[in-house]
């Protein structure tokens, strides 16, 4: 915090931009699609404001878990060109303002969502932030190349919140929309993690590109598509979404699988443009934003 | 030794344009959350009614 004025070395206030920053916005817009989708594929009406009240909660909790990322990550994010730039290791704001900044929004997001829903998806919530700060942050993503594949299970609470904020129970379609987004994580983040590799072994980062090699990796990313292919589609035969749903996932998930395929068997030597894993990478998240839509459309409109 | 770094001039304009902008921005976020406030609670009572 700022210090007195008559101080020799007074440390500027943080600038509010540098503490939104600090939420990871481009992440945000992600967590807040999918939990809205979430609560409106529920089967029940929930007021507006409640349900507006109960995303922003969800979102604040994702800015929370963003910020005590980058808190903790701060030294990392120094070595890495992608992320030198964020507040912290810019020096732009102290650790000491971030860390109060991540823990407060962490409560407050509690805090709102136990007012405006119920104490289950304040649970999922709370059990969301923990597993996103300290299960992945400070423990897997340091120690092992599955850090992603553990970790994913953090990205994947926001449509079962969403959920459960409408409806204060759990159901078998939104635990089939957290295994979707769980089983999307590694291909996706793979991906980026081939053509930023060099950046995770300057941070000494064991991501699997690191670690494993890339011939690996891009056989792991074409395994876990295959997978999350099956998981996409499943609702549909199964009975949790009508055709709507089932033809879009089958569409789209034919398409991940195809650059899957192109991006898991190709090789590459010094130089590469790595086009294929950027496009995989841009098409993954896409991919996520049309599926959900699909699955409120489905929800709505019935062919 | 002469070649040690100087510590940055403080500029208190600087300063002041934070503290005008995070004031400010508080400002609107607690208005909005108190008029927020009001509408769930407006919502839970008619849940409840």
């Amino acid at each position: 915090m700022a210090q007195s004025l008559t101080h020799g070395e007074t440390a500027l206030p943080a600038d509010w931009r540098d503490l939104f920053a600090l939420t990871k916005p481009r992440v945000m817009s992600l967590v807040v699609f999918t939990a809205l989708c979430g609560l409106l594929a529920a089967p029940v009406s929930v007021p507006p404001v409640l349900a507006f009240s109960s995303i922003l909660a969800i979102a604040l909790g994702a800015g929370a878990s963003g910020a005590l990322n980058q808190w903790y990550e701060a030294g990392l994010d120094a070595k890495m060109k992608r992320t030198a730039g964020r507040p912290l290791p810019a020096g732009r704001l102290d650790p000491q303002t971030a860390l109060q900044f991540g823990i407060g929004l962490a409560a407050f997001s509690l805090f709102l969502m136990l007012f405006a829903s119920n104490w289950q998806a304040t649970l999922l919530l709370a059990v969301s932030i923990l597993f996103y700060v300290f299960i992945y942050t400070m423990w897997l993503k340091p120690r092992t190349p599955q850090n992603i594949v553990i970790g994913g299970a953090a990205g994947a609470f926001p449509p079962l919140i969403g959920w459960v904020a409408a409806t204060g129970s759990v159901a078998p379609l939104p635990v089939m929309l957290f295994l979707l987004i769980f089983l999307w994580t590694p291909p996706h983040f793979w991906a980026l993690a081939l053509f930023v590799r060099s950046d995770y072994a300057a941070a000494g980062i064991p991501m699997m590109p690191v670690v494993a090699g890339e011939k690996s990796t891009r056989r792991q990313i074409l395994f876990y598509a295959l997978i999350m292919a099956a998981a996409a589609i499943a609702p549909w035969p199964l009975g949790y979404t009508g055709a709507l749903y089932g033809w879009t996932a089958t569409i789209q998930s034919v398409l991940f699988v195809a650059l899957s395929v192109q991006v898991g068997t190709r090789t590459t030597g010094e130089g590469d443009l790595m086009q294929p894993e950027k496009r995989l990478f841009a098409y993954s998240i896409a991919y996520l934003f049309i599926l959900f839509g699909a699955v409120v459309a489905d929800h709505w409109w019935t062919i | 030794m002469t070649d040690e770094p100087k510590p940055a001039p403080f500029d208190e304009a600087e300063y002041r344009r934070r503290q005008r902008s995070r004031a400010n921005m508080m400002a609107w976020m607690l208005g909005a959350l108190a008029i927020l406030f009001f509408f769930i609670t407006i919502a839970k009572i008619q849940i409840f009614a």
